[in-house]
């Protein structure tokens, strides 16, 4: 069976005499080693530079907002439910009187933490939420952390904010994650 | 000696041990470097700007690091190991002629002061002499170890320096018939016309020397006394710290100082063409003084553009070829090497008799003939059909 062209037959017979010099050899390889030198090179210098990952990429949390900015989640469970690795922890609340504009239900998430030494990136969280308000975006890694309090990521960090809100690019060949829906059709 | 003449002597001394030592701590970044652009990388370049402080970091990190001596080793001889081997690889630079000579007036005598840390007329003796005892750095410091992996690369590194110091001095002997003189400032005014350079008088002397001074600095393909996939870190396994820094360094000293050695003996040293009419020129324009040391400070920077290639190449050949597996390396030197150069030395000697100085060519040509017409009459290399094996 032939997997590649590439293969060469191998042969025990005895090395002829240029072959015994060695030099031609290597000559030759020396010619292909300044061939190297002289390529582009292919790093990408990470920090400064950063690849783009495709529209599929898991990276940091995001809480999100509907369209007029109320928080979509509703503190149903099912992301810590589906949570693996046991990293999201939440406490419910009641919506008051005039927190219309905030919450978009009744009952809310007073507290919603995520514990980013636990969290494995898997998406199920993403998957589970029934009220398309949790994601994990495609476009931003969550940092490196120095300290262990700077660990657990609370609401301040995971809300979307108004200002930098986040859509999805829409990529008709990507089939496999729920894509965003378009903000005109929120779900109710 | 007068006083000025014995200032500038120092100075000259101490110039040529600082840039030692300078050129020995970029090399390890060069050949970082190097080895990245080799390999498709861009190599360090967080350290100051394109990386250019990484050496500094290196030297800082090796200074912070345990310095740790074995429970069981040889307390003192393994301190003695890693300064052998430093010492030995400083002392050799010092009969180098980096360029002509500085020229001043003093009492209204010219003095000329060679830039050299010493002119004597058996350079190459010392240089050979101070080379061979940088093989007991590595022993002394692989058997205090106590270890079994740095005595086996320090039993290596010896038998293997061993081996081609005989081709080494073999295939250097031929110049010294040419020269007639152990001095190495002979040798290269010797090469003062372009194609009286050794390199064409003496192209397979050349290559042994080449190789054979690749073997003698423990570089790769003949890094075997450090072969980390047998050896863990062969002769400095049980190092650490600035000791082994001292090694790492040794190391790159030597290479600088075996391409020193090879530009002067091979390459015409600071000779470049037509450079008897720039000095001419220069001392006819800007007088005899200042048109002199202008000459010599070009005959340094030449030199040093040589002596770069050469670190240069070491360290291509080293990311270009594998290593060589030990019985290979002996049959090499042992089979290979030292009946070429015999034979080289007996040729030369001929030429030498007759007058003709490229007589060695005649062994090239035999053996690029020989070569050719074996590998033309060879049979093909008969396919073995996959499958069946």
């Amino acid at each position: 069976m032939q997997l590649t062209n590439r293969s060469k037959q191998v042969s025990n017979k005895e090395m002829t005499l240029a072959e015994k010099m060695y030099l031609p050899a290597v000559v030759g390889g020396l010619a292909i080693t300044l061939r190297h030198f002289f390529r582009k090179k292919v790093t990408i210098q990470y920090p400064e530079v950063k690849r783009y990952l495709g529209p599929i990429y898991r990276g940091h949390h995001v809480l999100k907002r509907d369209e007029q900015g109320r928080e979509r989640c509703t503190a149903c469970g099912l992301c810590a439910v589906a949570c693996p690795a046991e990293a999201i922890s939440m406490v419910a609340a009641e919506r008051k009187k005039g927190e219309e504009n905030l919450y978009r239900e009744e009952k809310y998430a007073a507290v919603y933490e995520i514990n980013m030494l636990r969290c494995i990136f898997c998406g199920l969280c993403e998957e589970a939420c029934p009220k398309q308000a949790v994601y994990l975006r495609h476009d931003r890694m969550v940092p490196v952390f120095q300290e262990r309090d700077e660990v657990i990521y609370g609401k301040d960090r995971l809300v979307e904010k108004m200002d930098d809100r986040y859509i999805r690019v829409n990529n008709s060949e990507v089939k496999a994650t729920p894509t965003e829906p378009s903000l005109t059709r929120a779900a109710t | 000696m007068e006083l000025p003449v014995l200032i500038v002597k120092g100075l000259i001394i101490l110039v040529i041990f600082g840039i030692t030592l300078l050129i020995a701590t970029y090399s390890t970044y060069a050949e970082r470097k190097v080895a990245a652009f080799l390999q498709d990388r861009i190599g360090p370049n967080r350290a100051g700007p394109w990386g250019l402080l990484q050496p500094i970091a290196d030297a800082g990190k090796m200074f912070f690091k345990e310095d740790f001596i074995p429970a069981q080793a040889s307390k003192w001889l393994f301190i003695l190991g890693p300064c052998l081997a430093m010492l030995t690889a400083l002392m050799s630079s010092a009969v180098i002629p980096f360029s002509d000579s500085i020229r001043f007036a003093w009492d209204k005598i010219n003095y000329d002061i060679p830039v050299q840390g010493i002119e004597i007329n058996i350079g190459v003796l010392y240089i050979f002499g101070v080379v061979s005892l940088g093989v007991y750095g590595i022993m002394v410091g692989g058997w205090a170890s106590n270890n079994k992996f740095s005595l086996l690369g320090a039993i290596r590194a010896a038998s293997q320096n061993i081996s081609y110091e005989i081709a080494l001095g073999l295939s250097l002997i031929t110049i010294l018939m040419m020269t007639g003189s152990l001095s190495l400032r002979a040798i290269i005014d010797e090469q003062a016309t372009f194609f009286e350079w050794n390199i064409f008088t003496q192209p397979l002397g050349f290559v042994i020397f080449l190789t054979c001074a690749f073997a003698e600095c423990n570089r790769t393909p003949f890094d075997l006394p450090e072969c980390e996939t047998e050896l863990v870190g062969g002769y400095h396994t049980e190092y650490s710290s600035m000791k082994l820094g001292f090694y790492l360094f040794a190391e790159y000293i030597n290479m600088f100082v075996s391409s020193a050695f090879i530009s002067a003996l091979y390459f015409g040293g600071f000779h470049y063409p037509f450079m008897s009419l720039v000095n001419e020129a220069l001392e006819n324009s800007m007088g005899a003084v200042t048109g002199h040391n202008i000459a010599t400070l070009i005959c340094f920077v030449v030199f040093f553009a040589k002596i770069f290639f050469f670190i240069f190449f070491f360290m291509w050949v080293r990311w270009t070829l594998p290593r060589f597996r030990y019985d290979q390396l002996m049959n090499l030197g042992w089979k290979t090497f030292i009946p070429l150069s015999i034979l080289n030395v007996v040729i030369t000697g001929a030429g030498l008799l007759y007058d003709f100085k490229y007589a060695t060519w005649l062994i090239a040509i035999v053996m690029i003939v020989l070569a050719v017409t074996s590998t033309s009459r060879a049979p093909k290399r008969e396919t073995i059909a996959q499958g069946t094996v």
